[in-house]
């Protein structure tokens, strides 16, 4: 058993329709639910896909629109699920000032990817993230949630290809 | 059996705390010593993380900073080792400190509520109900407490007004959302004494007749949310939450605008998290149209203790009209990184120099952004600014929610002026034309400026544009971001003009 962002849980199988339903009951009652169940919707399927945005928006009675315009405003939603491992490097001026800039044009570099790009076997995926609250111990990222700080790019690279 | 005191905090686990903690563990076993290990949060010096502390005659010894490989008996017995620090508590860096709001921090295991009562939990609620609603109301305004969120509101008044305000509900909402770079007193709040932000939140429902309270946080603060989590449970379970006042935790999406109070609300709804226009004030008109009460995670942690130890005691400390103490928070390229609690008062000086020791580098300290990427960046020539709100206000600075950013003299102040008009860009909620556009005309005008195009003009272009965001905008977002650009310009220039002679230099010959 495995529980989202904010505790429902995950049903592995079933069709698309069928998970989104149960991530819905998991929140019914609750007042302004909508990001709750994109969180839980986003740890179920790597993503909000389309498909599930007339089923949230059905059950939480909203339209497609006002759940798409939300989908789409917040950055951590994703149209399409990253790449196996989720490497982010922080931009904020604290890392910047250790050397971040260099550090994720380097990583950028050696994966050929634009930020937020995926690498063509879906292995890494490496996106900006701005302040992950290590800024004393800077430069950090984030991969697959686990952080790491005072890193080099070597390290990066080494931890986006599965290392330690 | 050796008492360990072991930090869990998303510094010492980004540092590499749990492979130090394997090895203790490993170098325990294999001498047949058994080990008792707390979780803690983090002490705040950040430089020595991992810093483990391993108590000998009810002393607690740190070892810091350490790397497994560094780990042997010799921690665990007391011998001489190159990372022993001596006891914790006579650190000057934790000495020279005045610890309210962090006293619990990266002390106890912030889950235990035995803990938590031993060491002064519980006195502030206690207290509160002793004073009734109103009371409170009038011992939080006395205190001086102003808002730790940035924007330094008397907490008091806004208390006051959710209290007289009709509604069939209250709210309580905690402001969670740090996302300026620079700080992470929250975090470290939240993962090192969370049941002391809930009993702050539990008097604010008290005193303003809320049933229940959000608390904001954020998606890249995992662990912190982990923690937080499980502190509302124990609380539920002691009965500090319940019926009358009960707690939910949301969690962000990444977003940094939802940390202003109004797309905060709007977050919270279930929508995209546009500004709201203002008035009316969340406290008359916030949560679903209720009369919300919307605090900063410190604004509302420091409530316990101004109730337990009465207002004259918080009022005591600090400078002018900031009182009581403020959690600094040192980053980027400084030598001693970290948290330090100090009353108002100390020069910008004493704070990057004194207590940060300059930077990491070892390279000079040419400039330091204080109060987040909306705060203005202060030279050297600037460091006799005493750090208090209208020190800071009087010289276009920011205290805002107490972060400073060092960085050496290979920093491009042009480039960081250019990127708080991107980061703007990117973060802009859309609603208001000046700082949807304006950030986007900023880029572009600082990029003609660095090609060498018409430089004094752009650069007149450039302030104009800053103001008309500054006054036009809806929130702090486009109406802040000026203060990082034109102090870059005013206390830099060279780095504006220098690159455009040399591009003209380069296209002449």
């Amino acid at each position: 058993m495995t529980l989202g962002y904010h505790g429902a849980i995950m049903t592995p199988t079933g069709s698309l329709e069928a998970r989104v339903l149960a991530i819905l009951a998991h929140h019914a009652g609750r007042e302004g639910a909508l990001l709750p169940v994109l969180h839980d919707v986003q740890a179920a399927f790597g993503c909000v896909p389309q498909e599930a945005v007339p089923v949230i928006a059905k059950g939480l009675n909203l339209s497609r629109a006002e759940v798409h315009g939300v989908v789409t405003f917040y950055h951590d939603f994703r149209s399409e699920p990253a790449g196996r491992r989720h490497v982010r490097i922080c931009r904020g001026e604290a890392c910047q000032a250790m050397g971040a800039d260099a550090l994720a044009t380097r990583v950028l570099a050696h994966f050929r990817l634009d930020w937020d790009g995926t690498t063509s076997d879906g292995a890494v995926t490496v996106s900006p993230i701005f302040c992950l609250g290590l800024c004393s111990v800077a430069p950090a990222v984030q991969v697959d949630g686990a952080v790491h700080a005072r890193v080099s790019a070597e390290v990066v690279i080494r931890l986006a290809e599965g290392g330690t | 059996m050796i008492r360990i005191f072991v930090p869990g905090d998303s510094v010492a686990v980004a540092c590499g705390v749990e492979a130090v903690l394997v090895a203790l563990r490993a170098v325990a076993e294999k001498a047949g010593r058994p080990l008792e290990v707390t979780r803690t949060g983090s002490r705040g010096l950040h430089w020595l993380e991992p810093l483990v502390e391993v108590e000998r005659g009810g002393v607690r010894h740190g070892y810091g900073p350490l790397r497994a490989a560094d780990v042997d008996l010799r921690i665990l017995e007391g011998g001489v080792h190159p990372r022993h620090l001596g006891p914790v508590e006579d650190l000057p860096a934790l000495r020279l400190q005045t610890r309210l709001l962090f006293a619990r921090c990266g002390v106890a295991d912030p889950l235990s509520f035995s803990a938590y009562a031993a060491r002064g939990g519980m006195a502030g609620i206690s207290r509160a109900r002793a004073l009734g609603p109103e009371g409170v109301v009038a011992e939080v305004t006395a205190s001086g407490l102003r808002g730790r969120g940035g924007a330094g509101f008397p907490a008091g008044i806004k208390w006051k007004t959710v209290a007289a305000a009709p509604g069939a509900r209250k709210f309580v909402v905690c402001n969670a959302d740090e996302g300026d770079s620079g700080t992470f007193a929250d975090r470290m709040l939240m993962e090192g004494d969370p049941l002391g932000l809930i009993e702050g939140m539990a008097i604010a429902a008290f005193a303003v007749g809320a049933g229940k309270g959000y608390i904001y946080s954020r998606s890249e603060y995992p662990l912190a949310n982990r923690t937080l989590a499980a502190a509302l449970e124990v609380a539920r379970a002691e009965g500090l939450l319940g019926p009358d006042f009960d707690i939910e935790l949301r969690i962000g999406a990444g977003s940094y605008v939802c940390g202003e109070e109004t797309a905060l609300l709007e977050s919270l709804e279930g929508k995209r998290g546009q500004v709201r226009a203002k008035p009316p004030l969340p406290a008359h008109h916030g949560l679903f149209g209720m009369p919300t009460v919307v605090n900063n995670v410190l604004t509302l942690a420091s409530v316990p203790w101004i109730l337990s130890q009465g207002s004259a005691a918080y009022q005591a400390l600090g400078h002018g009209r900031s009182r009581g103490t403020m959690p600094l928070q040192l980053a980027g390229n400084v030598k001693r990184g970290g948290l330090y609690e100090v009353p108002f008062g100390m020069t910008l000086g004493q704070i990057v120099d004194g207590l940060g020791g300059g930077t990491a580098s070892g390279r000079p300290v040419r400039a330091v952004q204080c109060g987040g990427p909306l705060g203005a960046y202060f030279p050297r020539a600037l460091f006799d600014t005493v750090y208090d709100y209208e020190s800071f206000a009087a010289r276009e600075g920011l205290v805002g929610h107490g972060g400073i950013v060092v960085f050496d003299d290979t920093v491009d102040m042009a480039r960081q002026a250019r990127f708080a008009m991107e980061f703007c860009s990117i973060e802009s909620c859309g609603k208001c034309t000046p700082c949807r556009i304006g950030s986007v005309r900023g880029m572009e005008v600082i990029d003609r400026i660095l090609a060498g195009d018409e430089v004094e003009r752009n650069i007149a272009l450039l302030d104009e544009l800053c103001e008309t965001m500054k006054f036009g905008s809806l929130c702090a977002l486009g109406g802040f971001v000026p203060y990082p650009v034109l102090s870059a310009v005013r206390h830099f220039p060279e780095d504006f003009v220098a690159p455009a002679r040399r591009r003209q230099r380069e296209l002449a010959s």
